[in-house]
């Protein structure tokens, strides 16, 4: 029996101004997670892409254009209140996606998993994926799969899991060992590859991990909209879609505004109200 | 018996009840749901105890270390090895996908040989004497010198022994297919003096002004690179690109100086002329320069700022301000290499660039350029020559470069063999039909390729070579990086299929041949021939994976020659008509030259790169006409026509088309090949005098609606 000594909140934080969009992480998560590949993917609707990197304009001509690489795993959302209700979660008719109280991770289990697609359409970040077909592997190539994921069949959705198998396995030395797991024990598969150092992971409740010191998560409800927890008090970082208050434990960092900005659809004047408020000053937690 | 109403009834509820109570019933929709839930077919990776291995990554010249996890040993994920000199944890997609290589379905699976249009599967034995009996053939003809080489990269013990081969056969015929390496040593001997080549040291510069170079795109050592640019904001270094597109560096850099491609040669030339009319740089032959007073008279004639203005379309008054911040820096570099540097570079570009450096003092300085030695940790026994080896030694070389071999072989012929390793240039080089159609003219191809790419496709006996990680190899570093490290790659696994350590197909090959060649190979093996010829640094590169050669920056300050940019040698305009000039677009996410991509990073292309078979070509939509943004249309150039998908992309330079290099690929692997347009194809070698490089990085085309 394992047992939790502490609740965790595993989270990352992307610096977007050092990714350089050059896919390291997509293809690490790809082959961590077993992910197959067909012979065109270039319809990126049913391209299965756990960790997918988008890219964003500032819409100015050149040479005032600026692109903004923005790597999307799923997102982990807390919900509501960050209770644990998140979007998909709250729709699965199966219970094979759920909420990990003890680390915060949304997990996804492909066996009980039917197929009603419940959970994509519920999901605002586009980061489930259907298996619209078995997967295939070029003769020989079932040879590299890793045994810590299984692979998916025909008819399940799947998506980012942050790597829960490393979790596990660092859960378990560290309990063999009699001790709490270290930050750089666990760190999921895109954020050991970049090669820019972009992606920052560890524990949202830990004061001492480097995620938790760039975020600053505020463990208070935003005042002016109790949906929202744990809003980051670093001025740079910012979360997708953050107002619809599915609290996501993946944060985004960037020093340009408009960056900051393209994290949600604002109205007219609304970016004026949000962009200089944060998370309360206090610090907390 | 009579069925009445009351045994009908009882007879009924009985059923009911039986039913209601038998196992059955429970035991069917168990037994359903399990069956439901089984995927016979989705395969259950094998569990067991997860191992760790080192080894360092050959496929591009990176030469990073990896981290191999395997489970019962069975390698299951590639990632970058933590503490390496070079990459320091971090890793590319390329290297990640590596396992997929050695799966790959192009992957030849046994030693072949042409029979008529079909390869025919063969045994190594045969093989051997095969190639051997053909090459005894060639040398008791009297032509040894018939014998040619085409290798991808000359450093590290495997180029050694390959020219070793050609030198105690007795040809002079190795040529090297174009890589950023290759171009620095081309310069270094240009201008500084040969044997040496450039390392710029991104790490410590607080002023790197690129020309062109798609420094986090692949250029150089791509992962060094990248972390080099990753930690400029914490160094407060500058990064100012000289470029005609938005590239993914342009757009990380501070600053972006939009030229005409192709004229960067001319912006570099022009900041010398600043530096030499502004600033107190004396015109001196000082440190032993060669010719500094001819060119300094050059660039006070022909490089005025307004001059350079004409040429670039880079403002005058900004060409002054950007000589001044560069030379006002406390450690600035300039780095050469369109793209990824290696296809369609030129001398005088790569020269003017150094020169620059040069007359900025940033040669041989922290944080400048470093004119590097070679890395001199290997010690070969001289050769054997026997009297065919003597004969052929002393005669000419065919051609000055691979572009100039080509141009030759069309022609005329003159090889009756060729051999070629690590080199794809039916696809690399530009205009691979003229590419290909040279290669018909030589009689007999030998291949050690490990995928039946396209130039193996056109080879007569293929000798399977084993992938990196499948063998023990040393990696030389090179390519731009300021330090020299020499890694040991290891076999992470045993060979897959039947193929063998190219060295060993090689030592085996010489010892079927006799003779002084035989002698000239008596190790056992490749292996056997490793540890001896790094002697020196054997036990430390084997027990630690790696050996650093030199990170510092070298003594003294080497002189400068510049003779050749003097000499005003011929700027290389882009050939052909056309209202448009096409270039190609290096992506990181693609990989370049002879290396293919593997099916993950193909998978991570944007669809605005690659949309189903089509290339999507970048265009300025104020330059567009009537073409609009997805529309399919025809790209014509003076080498060939393609249907091509167009991406309005507003970071391009209006008349500039751009089309991503890496796709187009021919062969057997239906998750790489036949996608999109392979640029090579479009673009026509110029060859550029003095130094043999092909130096048309653009072409002039014409674009129409399909």
């Amino acid at each position: 029996m394992i047992e939790n000594k502490k609740v965790h909140k595993f989270g990352m934080v992307v610096d977007l101004d050092k990714c350089t969009g050059c896919g390291a992480c997509m293809v690490s998560c790809m082959s961590e997670n077993n992910v197959p590949f067909k012979e065109d993917e270039s319809n990126k609707k049913d391209s299965i892409t756990w960790m997918r990197v988008y890219k964003l304009t500032n819409g100015k001509s050149f040479p005032e254009t600026e692109i903004v690489y923005l790597p999307r795993p799923c997102q982990h959302c807390g919900g509501i209140g960050d209770h644990g209700h998140s979007p998909c979660v709250s729709v699965c008719p199966a219970t094979a996606t759920d909420y990990g109280y003890d680390t915060g991770i949304v997990s996804q289990i492909y066996t009980r998993c039917f197929g009603c697609r419940y959970c994509m359409g519920a999901c605002p970040y586009h980061a489930r994926y259907f298996n619209w077909w078995d997967p295939k592997w070029p003769k020989g190539m079932e040879n590299y799969l890793s045994p810590n994921v299984s692979p998916r069949m025909r008819g399940v959705v799947e998506k980012c899991s942050f790597c829960y198998h490393r979790y596990q396995l660092a859960r378990e030395q560290a309990m063999i060992e009699d001790r709490e797991i270290e930050e750089m024990e666990y760190q999921t598969a895109c954020t050991t590859a970049c090669p820019a150092g972009a992606i920052v992971f560890g524990d949202l409740n830990n004061p001492a991990h480097k995620v938790h010191q760039i975020v600053k998560p505020d463990p208070h409800p935003d005042p002016m909209n109790h949906k929202v927890v744990g809003k980051s008090r670093n001025p740079k970082v910012f979360r997708l879609l953050e107002r619809l208050g599915t609290n996501p434990k993946v944060y985004y960092m960037s020093d340009r505004e408009w960056v900051r900005k393209a994290g949600d659809n604002y109205l007219k004047g609304e970016w004026e109200n949000v962009k200089t408020h944060h998370g309360a000053s206090s610090s907390h937690g | 018996m009579k069925i009445d109403r009351r045994s009908f009834l009882g007879l009924g509820l009985g059923a009911a009840a039986g039913i209601a109570l038998s196992p059955v019933g429970v035991k069917l929709t168990d037994d359903s749901s399990i069956w439901t839930q089984n995927w016979p077919w989705t395969p259950v990776p094998e569990d067991g105890e997860i191992t760790y291995d080192r080894s360092v990554c050959s496929l591009c010249p990176g030469a990073c270390g990896i981290s191999v996890r395997k489970i019962n040993g069975r390698p299951v994920k590639i990632e970058g090895l933590d503490d390496h000199p070079i990459n320091n944890g971090g890793a590319c997609l390329h290297g990640i996908s590596g396992l997929q290589y050695l799966y790959d379905p192009a992957r030849i699976k046994t030693p072949l040989k042409k029979n008529g249009n079909k390869f025919e599967k063969i045994s190594w034995d045969e093989a051997i004497s095969l190639v051997a009996q053909k090459l005894g053939e060639i040398r008791e003809s009297d032509t040894p010198e018939s014998l040619g080489l085409i290798t991808g990269a000359d450093n590290g013990s495997m180029s050694r022994l390959f020219e070793r081969f050609m030198g105690a056969f007795g040809s002079p015929n190795t040529y090297t297919m174009p890589s950023l390496e290759s171009n620095l040593a081309l310069t270094a001997a240009a201008i500084h003096s040969a044997d040496r080549s450039l390392g710029f040291d991104l790490d410590h510069s607080d002023f790197i002004l690129s020309f062109g170079a798609a420094i986090i795109e692949g250029w150089g050592s791509p992962v060094a690179c990248i972390q080099a640019n990753a930690s400029r904001r914490e160094r407060k270094a500058k990064l100012v690109q000289v470029d005609y597109r938005l590239s993914n560096t342009a757009n990380a850099a501070d600053k972006i100086i939009a030229v005409k491609p192709g004229t960067e040669a001319d912006l570099a030339l022009g900041l010398c002329a600043v530096l030499l009319a502004k600033t107190q740089i004396s015109t001196n032959t000082l440190y032993g320069d060669v010719n500094k007073l001819a060119f300094a008279a050059m660039l006070e004639k022909e490089y005025t700022p307004d001059k350079v203005e004409a040429i670039t379309g880079v403002k005058a008054a900004d060409i002054e301000a950007l000589a001044m911040e560069f030379i006002k820096a406390k450690a600035p570099v300039a780095v050469p290499g369109k793209g990824r540097g290696d296809v369609g570079q030129s001398l005088r570009e790569f020269a003017a660039v150094q020169a620059l450096n040069a007359l900025a003092g940033r040669l041989n300085k922290e944080g400048g350029v470093f004119v590097m030695w070679p890395a001199g940790y290997l010690n070969f026994p001289e050769n054997v020559m026997d009297a065919a080896a003597e004969q052929g030694a002393g005669k000419a070389k065919l051609a000055g470069s691979v572009n100039e071999l080509v141009d030759k072989l069309e022609k005329d012929g003159g090889l009756s063999a060729l051999f070629i390793y690590n080199a794809n240039p039916c696809y690399a080089l530009n205009n691979p039909e003229k590419v290909k159609a040279a290669m018909d003219k030589v009689g007999f191809k030998v291949s050690f390729s490990s995928f039946m790419d396209e130039t193996a496709l056109r080879s007569d006996v293929i000798l399977p070579a084993s992938i990196f990680l499948e063998r023990l190899e040393d990696v030389v570093s090179g390519a731009g990086l300021a330090k020299t490290v020499v890694g040991l790659c290891r076999p992470m696994v045993k060979p897959v299929f039947d193929t063998k350590h190219p060295g060993d197909a090689l030592i085996l090959l010489a010892q079927a041949m006799g003779a002084g060649i035989a002698q000239s190979f008596s190790w056992e093996s490749y292996e056997a021939c490793l540890e001896e010829v790094t002697e020196k640094i054997w036990d430390t590169l084997s027990d630690d994976g790696y050996v650093v050669i030199d990170d510092k920056p070298p003594v003294g300050t080497p002189a400068t020659d510049f003779t050749f940019l003097v000499s005003a040698p011929k700027v290389a305009v882009p050939m052909g008509e056309g209202d448009y000039t096409l270039v190609p677009v290096d992506k990181m996410r693609l990989a370049g030259g002879s290396m293919t991509s593997s099916p993950f990073a193909v998978k991570t292309v944007s669809d605005t790169v690659l949309s189903g078979k089509y290339s999507v070509v970048e265009i300025n939509p104020t330059t567009a006409g009537v073409l609009k943004d997805g529309d399919i249309a025809v790209l014509k150039t003076a080498m060939g026509t393609a249907k091509v998908k167009i991406g309005f992309n507003e970071g391009i330079l209006p008349g500039v088309i751009g089309m991503p290099r890496g796709l187009g690929h021919a062969f057997n692997n239906p998750y790489v090949a036949g996608k999109g347009v392979n640029v090579n194809d479009l673009i026509g070698p110029v060859i550029e005098p003095g130094s043999g490089l092909d130096a048309a990085f653009g072409i002039k085309a014409s674009l129409s609606k399909a």
